[in-house]
């Protein structure tokens, strides 16, 4: 399938696809018209799976959690608050290694009330002990979906995936996507065979209180299995495009790196705008590039630091902060670089929260500042009228 | 790649222009991004959409600031709405009137068509929604797409009757710009 739709739809097929035995979600903008795709195609009888009403988020993610560890394969999908609502649930889902699915469809958070797209809600989530992709177009945010289940069910792995989505951009816009057929999607991921699931015939409990003598253990398996996830996720990506013919980066994506002396580091949507950006820079003359980060949990610190040992200056900008200290992926990007013996200079920008627009200005403005003193984290396009004060 | 800005208020099929438009490209061999403003999308609020059509795959995901071509629905937004802002100097402005382009007083120099999208609406669907007659208007104003591509378009988005009516509007835009 070949077609001009809107990036919900595009998901809502791709899910389709990937034949999920239940899912469960509470309508909330804008993920809207993802599962009112899936609520229809199980409606029509075109999906064979249980769609379960619920009363609101935290439900949700209990019905995909209860319907997961039967063995069944389980999609949910998200946003903002209806995310923060989850979290509770998705740290359980997490510590089951329950391979769920959930579609975020990023959107900034409350207070003051704003349904646009930033990432606070994703990384909000980010200690969930989920695996987080995220994708920069309408094709990706499809494909990713078809990955996911191959990663979370992946017996080395074994954790719920996040495919984060920038809200409206992507899920709002309409754009030529390929879409595999039912059976090329069934040679690229098998039915889910787990391990261990909840049965009558042999009854086992799931998640029984941990004291000290073994939590930990838990948790450190958690985080083995997010290093397992790396190899993984490469592979899956190498699979999916011998088997699809397309490839938007393993863990990342790097973009015109060669001889690169500024390197623009991001997630999402935002990516494709300093694709642009870099294009026009290297035509000025500038030797700029990119590094899309594609798996934010687990943190891919090895192909980063192949990525950006050879840079002299990285800018990293996102549409999160951690407020009080700086945006969540400038700290990753630090943290990877400290102590390399030739380490780059590395300034976070924080840029467009609760949909202001990201254009290619912001990212010029972001390599303008660069030398300049002005405190980090930077905030890009601050309005001097909102708050009658003057910003860099 | 041409960039195309369609004003309008909710209720006007902007949305649902901006979403045939780009299939319709598509259709065509092209590939086109579209997405709406994503603002007050009211009843009667000024509403706005974006498309983006070019040969190659357009990877900036960004509202449309520079436009080369301005569909404007409903002509009383010229009074509230800087709907002209960054037209490129040779860009045309299609409006929904029944006046002549010269009786809208834009002194700019730009391109301006007009054409009574509304009535021609009211006569063929029975409704004031001139979403898909401007359409009409578009692909002969401009041949930026086919009106093969847009028949095609809207024939996968209405059903039946709906679709012919709308496309029997739509091709009656279609000739009177070609006339």
């Amino acid at each position: 399938m070949f077609a001009a739709i809107e990036g919900s739809l595009a998901v809502a097929e791709a899910v389709k696809r990937c034949k999920p035995d239940v899912v469960s979600a509470y309508p909330i903008t804008p993920q809207t018209h993802i599962i009112e795709e899936l609520a229809k195609m199980i409606a029509n009888g075109e999906l064979k799976a249980e769609y379960v009403n619920v009363e609101s988020e935290h439900s949700a993610a209990s019905v995909v959690l209860g319907a997961s560890a039967t063995g069944a394969r389980a999609y949910t999908a998200t946003t903002s608050q209806g995310l923060l609502l989850m979290v509770e649930v998705l740290y359980c889902i997490a510590g089951l290694r329950l391979p769920v699915v959930l579609g975020a469809a990023n959107r900034a958070v409350s207070a003051p009330i704003n349904i646009w797209n930033d990432f606070q809600d994703t990384m909000a989530a980010r200690d969930t002990g989920w695996i987080q992709l995220y994708a920069e177009n309408n094709q990706e945010a499809s494909d990713l979906h078809i990955q996911a289940y191959k990663i979370a069910e992946n017996k080395d792995v074994r954790l719920p995936v996040m495919v984060c989505m920038d809200g409206y951009l992507i899920t709002h816009s309409i754009e030529p996507v390929r879409i595999p057929s039912k059976e090329e999607v069934d040679k690229f991921l098998p039915s889910y065979r787990p391990e261990h699931c909840l049965t009558t015939k042999e009854p086992l409990t799931f998640g029984y209180l941990m004291g000290s003598e073994g939590y930990m253990e838990t948790r450190y398996l958690i985080h083995e299995a997010m290093e397992n996830a790396k190899g993984v996720i490469e592979d899956v990506a190498k699979d999916f495009s011998s088997v699809f013919g397309r490839f938007c980066g393993g863990l990342v994506e790097e973009y015109r790196l060669d001889n690169a002396q500024f390197v623009f580091v991001s997630m999402g949507t935002m990516v494709g705008v300093i694709k642009e950006a870099v294009d026009a820079l290297r035509t000025e003359g500038k030797k700029v590039g990119a590094l899309k980060i594609r798996s934010f949990r687990p943190f891919p610190k090895e192909a980063v630091i192949k990525a950006l040992k050879g840079a002299a200056g990285v800018m990293v900008i996102e549409k999160d902060v951690s407020l009080g200290s700086a945006g969540a992926l400038a700290l990753e990007v630090k943290d990877t670089l400290y102590g390399l013996k030739k380490m780059p200079k590395v300034k976070g920008y924080i840029a467009g929260l609760g949909g202001r627009e990201v254009l290619n200005e912001t990212i010029v403005k972001a390599l303008t500042l660069f030398d300049s003193d002005v405190k980090e984290p930077v905030f890009l396009d601050l309005k001097e009228s909102v708050e009658g004060r003057k910003y860099a | 790649m041409k960039e195309i800005r369609i004003h309008g208020r909710g209720g006007q099929g902007v949305v649902t222009a901006a979403d045939l438009l780009a299939v319709a490209a598509f259709h065509d061999g092209k590939y086109a991004q579209a997405f709406p403003s994503f603002g007050s999308e009211r009843m009667g609020a000024p509403v706005e959409s974006f498309v983006k059509i070019s040969k190659e795959t357009v990877r900036s995901k960004t509202q449309v600031h520079k436009p080369d071509f301005l569909i404007i629905q409903d002509p009383t937004l010229f009074l509230g709405v800087d709907v002209l802002r960054g037209l490129k100097k040779d860009g045309l402005i299609i409006v929904n009137t029944d006046k002549k382009p010269e009786e809208l007083n834009i002194k700019n120099g730009f391109r301006i068509l007009t054409i009574p999208a509304t009535d021609i609406a009211l006569e063929i669907l029975g409704r004031p929604i001139p979403n898909t007659t401007l359409l009409g208007a578009f692909a002969g104003a401009t041949g930026i797409v086919s009106i093969e591509a847009i028949e095609k378009s809207i024939k996968g988005r209405f059903p039946g009757s709906l679709a012919e009516k709308n496309l029997k509007a739509t091709k009656a835009a279609y000739k009177r710009i070609k006339e």
